[in-house]
């Protein structure tokens, strides 16, 4: 009984402490509950993190690497850019002097020649020389036809006064105003006087006067010294032909002093 | 009364018109008679003898209107005034040639004075009625009709165009194959007078062909007939560079320059006004005529004329030498500057130093060589003369100030530069003391010569602003130099030695 009884009170014992402990565990539950979680949520973190490092150390180290890999990469594309830009530079510093060497002396040969314009510079005064010459003989030449053109027109009209003062001819018996006796030789107006042959005046003057003029414009530029007016005899072959009288009235009388045929 | 006491009548007062008419004309040619002639109010007697039965009196009536109105402005407005122009021109297609040359030469004489009666003339159709003139046989009545479309035409561009427009050009482009000298002559002056306006009236007269004839009438003997024709070639040349081309290549080169020594001045003119026309609008056109030899003849050219005549072949080498440093070294070559000394000391006209002084800068503005030159034959301080003379005019002075500023900066010859540094104003005086600054560090012989010349001191005299251009120019020249020549030479020094001698105690 004893047994039973302790078991009993035991029993009781023991339902008051599972009722008891229950309770208390009942009680402490929730708290423990909390507690549980917080430190499982705890270690479950302790846990993520250290996976989570771990993650990062390993990504961190393949990173670096890779960086590494493509830093070195670039790099050596660099140096081998920047090689190649030094040896462009070089080239190029080179080129430049053979075409800065080739520039000027392509410009001081061909372009601003010197030697070229010292012999055009040279040239052109000779040209101007030529050109003065040329000028100064053309100049000569027409100052000489101007004066010949000018002795002709006086020459003629020194005979066509000889012609109008005929009459002022000395004679045998009385010198001539033109041929005073105080004077060595006769006067030039007496010589041409004596030479002029007197013509009446016909209609034949103005004929004549016309082609002497013709004559004397178609002589122009090659002048010549032959040139004589038809009043002075001449035995040119053209007087030589037989010459009719012109038809005028009787009383004037054309006196040609030359032969009537050959 | 029979019939022969009639007709005597008629014949008696036929006769009296006739010998009024012919002793008014001939009276009429002395100015002071034609004065109390139109007092005696002779127009409106002359008017009606116009429409008379008889042609000679119609005929002599206009030649004593025309010789009226011939003498001054004022008897043309009276001839104007009684309004027998539009009948004249109306009657002038049916009448025979001395009329019509009468009446060409009324118009004439009316159109010459002003272009208000040039107008009058166009407005009462006058240029058609010349026109229909132009295209008769007679040679007189063309010259007669030429020569009044040419006083027309020279006033104005407008009236130049109502010309043209009357289709006159090439009527007149035919006439200049004629053999009349005088209407060659003519013909060409109109040409001139017409194509120096604008540059359509030129390469109308152009392409009419005027250049091929004008350019075997370059060849003549008669200098009148040249003087016209080198004017209307270079009225022609001077608008544009197509036109200066082909005169160019029209071959007529070589007898111009040959015409430069022609006896008569006025073709000489003509011709270096041509040449000037020509050398103006481009480079290559000028290397053509220098290539000529054109540069000798001008300069023989100007070197014999005297006054206004000179003008063009001034202006000429100027413009050659503006072009370049070799076209101005050519110029140089050919005695230019000589010749423009000359010009500058000989001439008392205003323009034609301007003239001179402009063609010198042109020339002496290229390099240190070509303002060498310049400087040698002694003109920078004629130059510098004709600025600061108040008497020359404001055109001379503001030329001569160009030249002078753009020969100085590249003039390096220091024994010229040295006389102007006592006389120039300080605007000039700038551009002397930066030449010396330029060359002074280089040169030890200059420096000596400048010292010993006196230019030193009179550098520092030189007052200047602190800070100014000069002022840097002044120091720049002092620093090519020991300090204690510099010192000698400034001013007030002998002042500063004496009291240094006053205050000195010896011991």
């Amino acid at each position: 009984m004893a047994e039973h009884t302790t078991i009993k009170s035991s029993d009781e014992e023991f339902k008051r402490e599972y009722f008891y402990r229950n309770s208390e565990a009942e009680e402490n539950r929730e708290e423990e509950n909390r507690a549980v979680i917080r430190i499982q949520s705890w270690f479950r973190a302790c846990k993520v993190r250290a996976y989570l490092s771990h993650l990062h150390k390993k990504a961190v180290i393949i990173q670096k690497i890779w960086r590494g890999f493509a830093a070195r990469a670039r790099f050596r594309q660099m140096v081998k850019a920047a090689y190649f830009i030094m040896k462009m530079n070089f080239y190029e510093e080179m080129a430049v002097r053979i075409q800065r060497r080739w520039r000027g002396f392509f410009v001081r040969k061909y372009i601003h020649d010197f030697y070229a314009r010292k012999k055009y510079l040279e040239g052109l005064l000779i040209n101007n020389e030529l050109m003065r010459r040329e000028l100064d003989e053309i100049q000569d030449f027409q100052e000489k036809e101007r004066e010949h053109l000018k002795m002709v027109k006086e020459q003629t009209a020194k005979i066509y006064q000889a012609h109008r003062l005929h009459h002022l001819m000395s004679t045998k018996q009385h010198p001539g105003v033109f041929n005073s006796p105080f004077r060595q030789s006769p006067h030039e107006m007496e010589l041409l006087l004596r030479e002029v042959k007197y013509h009446t005046p016909t209609r034949v003057t103005p004929r004549c006067s016309g082609c002497f003029l013709d004559i004397s414009n178609s002589v122009g530029p090659t002048f010549s010294e032959t040139l004589e007016p038809l009043w002075i005899k001449s035995t040119r072959a053209c007087d030589l032909r037989p010459k009719l009288p012109p038809i005028t009235s009787k009383k004037q009388q054309v006196k040609i002093a030359k032969p009537i045929g050959p | 009364m029979n019939q022969k006491q009639l007709v005597q009548v008629v014949d008696q007062y036929q006769k009296s018109r006739q010998q009024f008419v012919e002793t008014v004309a001939d009276l009429v040619c002395k100015p002071y008679n034609a004065q109390f002639l139109q007092d005696a109010d002779v127009i409106s007697l002359l008017c009606p003898l116009l429409c008379d039965v008889v042609p000679s009196i119609r005929q002599k009536a206009a030649l004593a209107l025309g010789r009226l109105a011939d003498h001054n402005k004022n008897l043309a407005m009276a001839v104007v005034k009684a309004d027998i122009l539009p009948q004249l021109v109306r009657s002038l297609a049916s009448q025979n040639r001395y009329y019509k040359k009468s009446a060409a030469f009324l118009l004439r004489a009316v159109a010459k004075h002003s272009p208000e009666l040039s107008q009058v003339v166009v407005g009462c159709g006058g240029v058609d009625a010349l026109v229909l003139c132009l295209e008769e046989l007679n040679s007189g009545v063309k010259e007669a009709a030429a020569w009044a479309l040419s006083c027309i035409a020279q006033h104005d561009a407008s009236l130049a165009q109502s010309v043209v427009d009357a289709g006159a050009v090439p009527l007149l482009v035919m006439c200049l194959p004629e053999p009349e000298l005088a209407l060659k002559r003519i013909a060409a002056s109109t040409l001139s007078d017409i194509c120096k306006h604008t540059p359509q009236f030129a390469q109308i007269v152009v392409d009419a062909g005027a250049i091929s004839h004008l350019e075997q009438m370059v060849l003549s003997q008669d200098s009148k007939l040249k003087r016209q024709v080198f004017s209307a070639l270079s009225q022609i040349s001077k608008h544009s560079v197509s036109l200066a081309e082909i005169v160019v290549v029209s071959k007529v080169f070589p007898a111009a320059i040959a015409s430069l020594r022609d006896p008569d001045e006025h073709v000489r003119k003509n011709v270096a006004t041509l040449m000037r026309e020509v050398v103006k609008h481009s480079p290559e056109l000028a290397q053509v005529i220098v290539n000529f030899g054109g540069l000798a003849a001008v300069v023989d050219h100007v070197s014999s004329c005297r006054g206004n005549l000179r003008l063009p072949g001034i202006m000429m080498l100027g413009y050659v030498a503006a072009y370049g440093e070799n076209l101005a070294k050519a110029v140089i070559l050919s005695q230019g500057v000589p010749l423009l000394a000359l010009c500058l000391a000989e001439e008392s006209e205003q323009h034609i130093k301007a003239a001179a002084v402009w063609s010198i800068g042109q020339i002496g503005h290229h390099t240190t060589e070509h303002a060498k030159v310049v400087a040698t034959a002694n003109l920078m301080p004629k130059l510098l003369d004709l600025y600061m003379d108040a008497s020359s005019s404001e055109d001379l002075q503001e030329k001569s100030k160009k030249a002078l500023k753009s020969v100085l900066q590249k003039c390096t010859y220091l024994p010229a530069l040295e006389p102007l540094l006592y006389d120039a104003p300080s605007n000039i005086l700038k551009h002397i003391v930066c030449q010396f600054s330029k060359v002074l560090p280089h040169d030890s012989k200059a420096r000596r010569l400048f010292v010993t010349s006196g230019g030193l001191k009179k550098v520092q005299e030189i007052e200047a602003e602190p800070g100014s251009a000069l002022q840097e120019y002044i120091n720049a020249v002092n620093n090519c130099f020991p300090e204690e020549i510099v010192r000698y030479y400034s001013p007030g020094y002998t002042e500063v030695l004496l009291q240094k001698l006053d205050n000195y105690k010896p011991t």
